[in-house]
């Protein structure tokens, strides 16, 4: 119980971004993230 | 075998960091055909400063996630790389920078370097230390919403104009085994190479220069450390007010005074160096002054 009352702003930051998680999944941004991800970012290597 | 194990304890932070670099840069033939790895782990964001086009990579750095979504056209904001920098500053706070980024690990290697004058901070260190927090609103956040081409696209302003992360892991390696590429640099590569050889060479005079003043990633964690799960207690029965932890801390925080300070990065130097056991952090017992958990 203490330890659900020590972490309260903890839990809530984890279950907020657990969620936010999943609302980007459905809203399709995994996608987009693995798009960027799976080919040679230019910019990041300074090319462009 | 006694000395082994002390050896590996006093060095442990070195082992994970080292171990969970290897680990999220695990893809090998990447590094052998100067290509990058294409699976389905890139759905993943990893909890350090990681650039996704390492040839090692497995995961996706959450900067340049971050960037590549909200510069696109279809999207103004990402809930899906906000929800993975909440869950993992819920989870550890800063504790990501001091163990778990393999850009840390380099800084720590270079300051273990022995140089003339070692400096605590930098002159302006106080006000210096916003400036990561400039950097994530402005390159990070506003740049790549705003600035935008004739077709709507973004660019991820971090990643092209300062990440020595990406630098470091992604563009030496590609450039160096991939001939098409090293047809194509010109004054951007160099500009990020001058940022990367400035920040390697002040990491040997002072301690993680770019985690302090520069990296955006530290910011966002940095916000999470007062109320992450792992955090730092001081036992103000037990605390004489020493001082010996801010001076054993290598980001010289007054730590008796501000245990989960932003600017922490978990290391545990502090904890090891207090003469009276005060520090400890949430995922600890507190020990009884007869050596009884409690």
């Amino acid at each position: 119980m203490s330890f659900l009352k020590q972490n309260r702003a903890a839990l809530l930051l984890l279950l907020a971004g657990i969620a936010c998680v999943a609302i980007g999944v459905w809203r399709g941004e995994a996608e987009t993230v693995f798009r960027k991800a799976v080919n040679i970012c230019m910019e990041c290597i300074g090319l462009g | 075998m006694g000395k082994r194990l002390s050896f590996f304890r006093r060095h442990l932070r070195t082992w994970v960091q080292i171990c969970f670099a290897a680990l999220s840069n695990g893809y090998a033939a990447g590094f052998a055909r100067g290509s990058i790895y294409k699976g389905s782990a890139k759905l993943l964001c990893v909890p350090g400063l990681n650039c996704y086009s390492c040839p090692g990579a497995l995961g996706s750095c959450p900067i340049g996630s971050f960037q590549a979504v909200i510069s696109s056209r279809n999207y103004q904001f990402t809930f899906y790389v906000t929800g993975f920098l909440l869950f993992f500053g819920a989870l550890f706070g800063r504790f990501v920078c001091g163990w778990l980024c393999p850009f840390g690990l380099v800084q720590d290697l270079l300051h273990k370097i022995p140089f003339v004058k070692k400096l605590r901070k930098l002159p302006g260190d106080r006000w210096l230390r916003f400036l990561k927090y400039v950097i994530l609103v402005g390159f990070v956040i506003v740049l790549p919403l705003t600035v935008l081409d004739i077709v709507g696209q973004g660019q991820p302003w971090f990643c092209k104009y300062i990440c020595p992360s990406g630098t470091l892991f992604a563009g030496i390696p590609l450039v160096a085994s991939n001939p098409a590429l090293q047809s194509a640099l010109g004054w951007l590569f160099n500009w990020k190479m001058a940022v990367l050889v400035a920040l390697l060479l002040l990491s040997v005079v002072v301690y993680r220069p770019f985690c302090r003043y520069l990296c955006p990633l530290g910011a966002v964690y940095s916000l999470f450390n007062p109320v992450a799960l792992y955090r730092f207690r001081i036992d103000a029965q037990k605390c004489t007010q020493c001082g010996a932890c801010q001076r054993a801390c290598p980001m010289d925080i007054p730590v008796q005074s501000a245990p989960n300070s932003p600017e922490c990065i978990r290391c545990g130097k502090c904890r090891a160096a207090c003469p009276h056991g005060a520090i400890c952090s949430t995922l600890q017992r507190a020990h009884r002054a007869d050596g009884k958990t409690i």
